[in-house]
């Protein structure tokens, strides 16, 4: 199993003074596979993504891209290393154009391609995403969903080994999650490997081939969404023991 | 916007140069106070862009720049005397280049309010230090530099590092790296997560525009005759570049030119009829500014063209 993993995740800790945030957390990410990482507020799935892609330094532990080591880099050499993020509160960059957006992922991403090229691979990934002829217009006058488009397709311009969705459908109406929904599926029909948080359930059940579902730091359960939706620790830190 | 030069800049070069052949022509006509009043308005067109540089892009204000003019003088008055004029200037550059870099590295992890500071506080610093140097050292603390360059070869070099300046400038904002400070300037954490070393972009930058600054000091340095610290690591230096980049506006490369030519003339008219108040009538004037074109010159020209254009299409 491990000989095909992309991404693997080992004892990883992170404490802040006395709080352990992520406390022992191991797991791996298979190529062209779609990972939910699951678990009540507050239970450290943002810090785990953070550690993942650099913003945090783990206590203890280690993250692995193929068997390259990444503990510890700043997250400029982790993003070119081939590790893509989104982020919880959508971050697109106000001065730049929808089409400069992507660019950005392009330019400063692990294949480092400039200019005219740049502009061909955010152009497809705009229309790949929906946003086809809104290549001028600014991030601020679009939609939440166009925005939260906006930042996907600036993470896959970066053709990342490893996509991290930190949830990237929250905040959608009906409609717009269907479409996301959509869009993540065509995603993972072309092969690409991704780990997400992820709180809608609907998304959990038909997107995630597995779940690592975690629980005040620790993981608490890792299997198929009906395997760990169905498991009892589960339920109770959801929903509380009487329900269990 | 980023890639084959469009008609709008190769017009842009075509004027530029044009008006720096004309205006490299000044000498010619006058040599007493137009000349001088030519020689401070172009020092502070150079250090106003080279500032803006930096600081445009960045957000970082920084109040160093007394720092790095001050030591691109006393590279002069060290090395005028024994090297030819063009190692010294190379040698001004690297100081300040290698300053920038000191201090960068040092500081570029504060922002906000915590780098003006401490970018203050530097320029402070080696003001004190080359006082003790001085003191205890050399056992004076002034000193005389003599070179023998006319005002109008002063001029001259200083219109070529205006130049250089504002083509520094438009060659970054082509490249990768200029892509990499708007992006800096809008979101840090996009910027980093994305692939960039924020950290080295920053302090590139800041060495480039130290460099400049430096020379500007060093170029400057044969008008004082005579230097001490008092003079060369003047605060003012450094305020009145912030004062005039931000009057101009730092996010257009050529705002700071507009803010610097109303400043000086300003300040020259100020000066001649109310010599004791002068500080305190330009700071009201900076209210002012503030208060009604907080965009800068160069937002509200671009407004106003805007407008022109609109009603007569």
């Amino acid at each position: 199993m491990s000989s095909t993993a992309i991404l693997s995740v080992t004892g990883l800790s992170k404490a802040f003074g006395g709080l352990l945030a992520v406390n022992q957390i191991s797991f791996d990410v298979h190529r062209g596979e779609i990972v939910g990482l699951i678990g009540p507020n507050g239970s450290g799935k943002t810090t785990l993504l953070n550690l993942i892609s650099g913003a945090l330094a783990p206590t203890q532990g280690s993250v692995r891209l193929r068997r390259r080591e990444l503990t510890g880099l700043p997250p400029h050499r982790i993003a070119r290393a081939g590790i893509s993020r989104s982020f919880q509160l959508v971050r697109v960059l106000p001065s730049l154009t929808a089409l400069e957006n992507v660019m950005v992922g392009a330019t400063f991403g692990p294949d480092a391609v400039w200019g005219a090229e740049a502009a061909a691979i955010a152009r497809a990934l705009l229309e790949r995403v929906g946003l086809g002829g809104r290549e001028n217009a600014m991030p601020e006058a679009m939609t939440y969903i166009d925005q939260k488009r906006i930042e996907l397709a600036r993470a896959l311009a970066a053709d990342p080994q490893v996509l991290l969705l930190d949830e990237w459908l929250a905040g959608l109406n009906p409609t717009e999650l269907r479409i996301g929904i959509a869009l993540i599926e065509s995603l993972h029909a072309e092969g690409r490997t991704i780990l997400m948080v992820e709180h809608v359930m609907d998304a959990i059940r038909s997107l995630c081939d597995r779940c690592v579902v975690m629980n005040a730091g620790s993981k608490l359960a890792e299997g198929s969404p009906e395997q760990v939706l169905s498991n009892h620790e589960v339920i109770a830190a959801y929903l509380g023991d009487d329900h269990a | 916007m980023i890639f084959p030069m469009q008609r709008r800049e190769v017009i842009a070069v075509v004027a530029s140069t044009a008006a720096l052949a004309l205006l490299a022509g000044l000498p010619l006509a006058d040599d007493g106070f137009w000349l001088a009043l030519a020689i401070s308005i172009a020092s502070y067109v150079a250090m106003a862009t080279a500032w803006a540089l930096f600081s445009g892009p960045t957000n970082y204000v920084s109040l160093a720049t007394a720092a790095f003019f001050g030591s691109g003088a006393y590279v002069v008055s060290a090395l005028a005397e024994t090297a030819p004029w063009p190692v010294v200037l190379v040698a001004a550059a690297l100081v300040g280049a290698l300053l920038a870099l000191a201090t960068g590295l040092a500081t570029l992890r504060l922002s906000g309010v915590y780098f003006v500071i401490f970018s203050f506080g530097l320029a402070e610093l080696i003001r004190q230090l080359v006082t003790y140097y001085q003191t205890q050292v050399t056992g004076s603390v002034g000193r005389y530099i003599f070179v023998t360059i006319s005002a109008s070869e002063i001029y001259w070099q200083l219109l070529g590092l205006c130049a250089i300046a504002l083509f520094t400038g438009w060659a970054i904002q082509r490249s990768r790296l200029g892509f990499a400070l708007r992006v800096i300037g809008d979101d840090e954490t996009v910027a980093a997560h994305s692939g960039i070393d924020t950290a080295r972009v920053k302090v590139l930058l800041f060495c480039i525009s130290g460099a400049l600054i430096a020379l500007v000091g060093a170029v400057m340095a044969p008008r004082f005759t005579y230097i001490e610290p008092q003079i060369a690591y003047n605060p003012m230096v450094s305020f009145q570049v912030v004062i005039m980049a931000l009057l101009g506006g730092s996010k257009r490369l050529w705002g700071p030119l507009v803010g610097v030519i109303p400043f000086v003339l300003l300040h020259e008219w100020i000066a001649g009829r109310f010599p004791n108040h002068t500080h305190l009538l330009l700071g009201m004037v900076f209210l002012l500014v503030v208060y009604f074109v907080p965009q800068g010159v160069s937002g509200w020209l671009e407004k106003a063209w805007r407008r022109i254009r609109g009603e007569s299409a």
